[in-house]
């Protein structure tokens, strides 16, 4: 189908917007060719930079009128390809609104633009001694926006939930530049619950131009106990023992030893490691009930068997221990050419097993994989390292993430976490779901963008694809392993 | 766990192909604990308790999943026998409601602003659709993006997009500690402390104010509950009076619920007392207030909308619907949700808000 020519494309939107927000200079767009998965690469016909609501609404009239596809982007710190910019259509970037609109410390919320930095919002509400609790790794650039669209986590959410449960209200604008708020300040509005519906929803069925947090008190201590384990599987025993003992840890960390040995030269955390798993286990709250609790996780990971058990004695000691866990995607970095990040989902009790997995995965693929594990969640990131200029290394990461991702749905898990599914793991979406449930997918999709002008070709798979997809890899019309259950 | 004859399935395939063909419309029903809430009942009864049990159950994995027809007593049980429980605290109406009723409305207790609601807690849903296909949503982890959230678009959906046939839940640990202090307050000081203690770090787990008292309730560490104790004041409540009173909150057993003309108001927390001059329930350190027996012309709905919030008619004839209206984009959002998931309008017809 050919749509319309750039040219005009770029004179309809001059015509609305102020001049200075669309480029059209292959040199100016080619910063927007992909997001943090690079090896997803696409120059957008367009990028336009909003500074206002009527900006973003008058984009989407003009894309609407002439049928252009429109990405929105927000820091482009996401790591599925979902903000992928489309060849013939708009990339919308909302990095010019970042603007904190209000901190009410008497309802505890926050009103922000969606390129506000995550980070910024803690910030902004620390005054108030009060914080917004999801934080994901990437918290310094990731927008609030991009998280909204991801539905992120990080490293707190057994304690404190997902975006899904810190954002109680959006405001934005319908494919048809129509006025749309969900959720709000109050709790529990009328209908169906469409907020809930909106946050993960990857840019395909509005865009967002404001967005309502919940902000928490910030816990005035928090303590952090480093356990070495001489196997994986004692370590995943202890995620499990600990859960059982009725405490829900502010984090719980794994590192296996790959991780740790590569992180350590590089950060010097102090890692055990001699260790073929560490936990990384945080109490927050207030200084007696951490000291409390602390007692609790030592004598817990002592049972399951912890070789070695260091408590942070200090803030200062605490940060670093936690530095080598939030270094761990750099140092995979200068440890090999590239690498390639998976983040599957898994009942906690499967963990020792799928460790187990990839390494006989490893020596099948001649790659290697480091693991951290968002280990109280189920939530795993192993990081497969592999150089993209020795040919077919690409493929062989990609077709090994892909097996992981297999193995993660076998177990009664999922494809992907936290970090969504954008481009990148659609084949796993042929996996983890049946035509109709891909179906009802697509309904809602239809719901929001009739005419599929949203981020198009992301999230869901078409059955085309997943034909395909099923001949290269599912053997006679079965997934792997047919004889388990799933979920 | 449990052994459940897979016919009961067919038997409402069955249903649903007859309804389809025939023109009809279904009324989804478990225990008939809220038949009183939200719009009309139509359409011939479809029983969903026949389809029951606990299916699994891993304390550990802090994850409970049930059949849709599972009533609430059994699943509490089992969690209680683990010294775990559903923190967002779902209403039984002095009966034993259905899982499967619990999630489809989406009624959330006195926790719910400090430890979330039912939606909160939903993690994977399967669903039987109009043309008796059964699809699964979200699963038994506790994180998981794959796809949209329809998991808890389900939860609070009224049945009108389907049979939630089976829900897996987050659960979580019992808390150590629980106790209730009372202070004498009116209700726009006790609202204006919740507030006050809802930013600082104490281990809340429900606000309300109730006829000159607010309730405060504290759950956690000892350690934490004994300096919250000492920072809020009060006086202590007997264990068997705090629990008495939190139960009858959360199941409305309350006197208060006894009237049949009841509005129930969501607003931000700290919102100041609508213009109403009747004596509130407050629940949920401010964000829930419900009045009875309001004269018509008060004005409800525009007084909640004045102060950023929502009302719904909960007992009693509205004018119009007993839901705070919609937007028109959201009323076209929900006709449009509706089409593709129940494109013949089989299921509910009216119960909330739109049919098609």
């Amino acid at each position: 189908m050919a749509g319309p020519e750039v040219t005009d494309i770029a004179a309809a939107l001059r015509a609305v917007l102020p001049g200075d927000r669309v480029l059209e200079r292959a040199e100016e767009r080619r910063p927007y060719e992909c997001d943090g998965l690079t090896a997803f690469r696409e120059l957008p016909a367009l990028v336009v930079l909003p500074r206002t609501d009527d900006e973003v609404r008058q984009t989407l009239l003009t894309c609407q009128r002439l049928k252009v596809p429109l990405v929105a982007r927000g820091s482009g710190t996401g790591l599925s390809g979902g903000a992928t910019p489309h060849p013939s259509g708009v990339l919308l970037s909302c990095a010019r609104m970042s603007r904190v609109l209000e901190v009410d410390p008497v309802n505890r919320i926050a009103r922000l633009e969606p390129g506000v930095p995550n980070l910024k919002v803690s910030e902004a509400a620390a005054v108030h001694g009060l914080y917004y609790a999801p934080d994901p790794s990437s918290q310094v650039a990731c927008s609030i926006g991009g998280n909204v669209a991801e539905n992120s986590g990080g490293v707190h959410c057994l304690k404190y939930g997902l975006t899904v449960h810190n954002v109680l209200g959006l405001r934005g604008y319908t494919v048809e530049g129509e006025r749309i708020e969900l959720g709000g300040s109050a709790p529990d509005g009328p209908g169906l619950d469409l907020l809930a519906l909106a946050i993960g929803s990857e840019g395909l069925l509005l865009i967002v131009t404001e967005v309502t947090v919940k902000l928490l008190p910030r816990a005035p201590c928090a303590q952090l106990v480093m356990a070495s384990f001489r196997d994986v599987h004692s370590a995943g025993d202890a995620v499990a023992a600990i859960i059982a003992a009725g405490i829900i840890p502010a984090a719980l960390e794994m590192m296996d030893r790959k991780a740790t040995a590569a992180v350590e030269p590089f950060v010097r955390a102090g890692y055990d490691l001699d260790a073929a798993a560490i936990l990384l286990v945080e109490a927050d709250g207030t200084v007696e009930e951490v000291r409390e609790q602390v007692q609790e996780i030592e004598g817990v990971l002592r049972s399951a068997g912890a070789s070695a058990l260091r408590v942070s004695g200090s803030e200062a000691e605490r940060l670093r221990f936690w530095s080598g866990r939030k270094n761990a995607f750099p140092a995979a970095g200068r440890l090999s050419p590239d690498y390639y990040c998976m983040d599957g989902t898994i009942p906690r009790k499967h963990v020792g097993r799928m460790l187990q997995a990839i390494e006989e995965m490893e020596t099948r693929y001649g790659l290697h994989c480091m693991n951290v594990f968002h280990a109280g969640d189920g939530n795993l990131h192993p990081l497969i390292l592999f150089d993209a200029n020795e040919p077919g290394s690409w493929e062989r990461a990609d077709r090994f993430g892909a097996e992981i991702l297999e193995l993660c749905v076998t177990l009664g898990g999922t494809i992907t976490g936290e970090h969504g599914v954008g481009l990148e793991k659609l084949n796993s979406m042929c996996v983890q779901f049946s035509p109709a449930e891909r179906a009802a997918f697509f309904g809602v999709k239809e719901s929001f963008d009739p005419l599929g002008l949203l981020n198009p070709g992301k999230l869901i798979p078409t059955l085309v694809r997943c034909a395909e997809y099923g001949r290269m890899h599912v053997h006679g019309g079965a997934l792997p392993h047919p004889d388990l259950p799933r979920f | 766990m449990a052994d459940i004859d897979e016919s009961v399935l067919q038997e409402w395939r069955e249903r649903l192909a007859s309804a389809r063909r025939d023109r009809t419309t279904l009324r989804l029903r478990g225990s008939g604990t809220k038949d009183f809430y939200a719009e009309g009942l139509e359409g011939e009864v479809l029983d969903l308790r026949g389809w029951r049990g606990v299916v699994d159950y891993e304390p550990s994995e802090l994850v409970i999943s049930a059949r849709c027809g599972t009533p609430l007593s059994e699943v509490e049980a089992a969690l209680a026998a683990r010294d775990q429980f559903l923190a967002f605290e779902p209403p039984a109406f002095g009966a034993d409601p259905t899982i499967g009723g619990v999630i489809a409305a989406g009624l959330s207790g006195p926790r719910r602003m400090f430890a979330g609601a039912a939606r909160d807690f939903v993690l994977g849903t399967r669903l039987l659709t109009a043309q008796g296909e059964l699809l699964r949503f979200g699963g038994q982890v506790m994180k998981n993006v794959a796809g949209f959230d329809v998991s808890r678009l389900l939860c609070g959906s009224l049945g009108i997009l389907g049979i939630i046939t089976e829900i897996s839940l987050k659960v979580l640990p019992r808390p150590r500690v629980e106790e209730t202090r009372r202070l004498e307050l009116s209700a726009a000081d006790a609202v204006a402390a919740f507030n006050r203690w809802a930013a600082l770090p104490l281990p809340l787990s429900g606000a309300a104010w109730s006829q000159g008292s607010a309730w405060v309730r504290l759950s956690g560490a000892s350690t934490a509950v004994r300096a919250a104790r000492e920072r809020i004041g009060g006086d202590a409540v007997a264990p068997s009076v705090a629990e008495a009173f939190w139960s009858a909150l959360r199941h409305y057993q309350l006197p208060f619920f006894a009237a049949d003309n009841i509005w129930r108001l969501s607003l931000p927390p700290a919102a100041a007392p609508p213009d109403i001059p009747v004596e509130p329930l407050i629940d949920w350190g401010g964000a829930l207030r419900w009045y009875a027996n309001v004269p018509a012309e008060m004005g409800v709905r525009e007084r909640a909308r004045a102060a950023q919030g929502t009302a719904l008619q909960w007992r009693g004839a509205a004018p119009g619907g007993r839901f705070h209206p919609l937007s028109p984009v959201i009323a076209r959002l929900h006709r449009r949700l509706k089409e593709h998931f129940d494109p013949d309008g089989i299921f509910n017809p009216g119960r909330l808000i739109v049919r098609v």
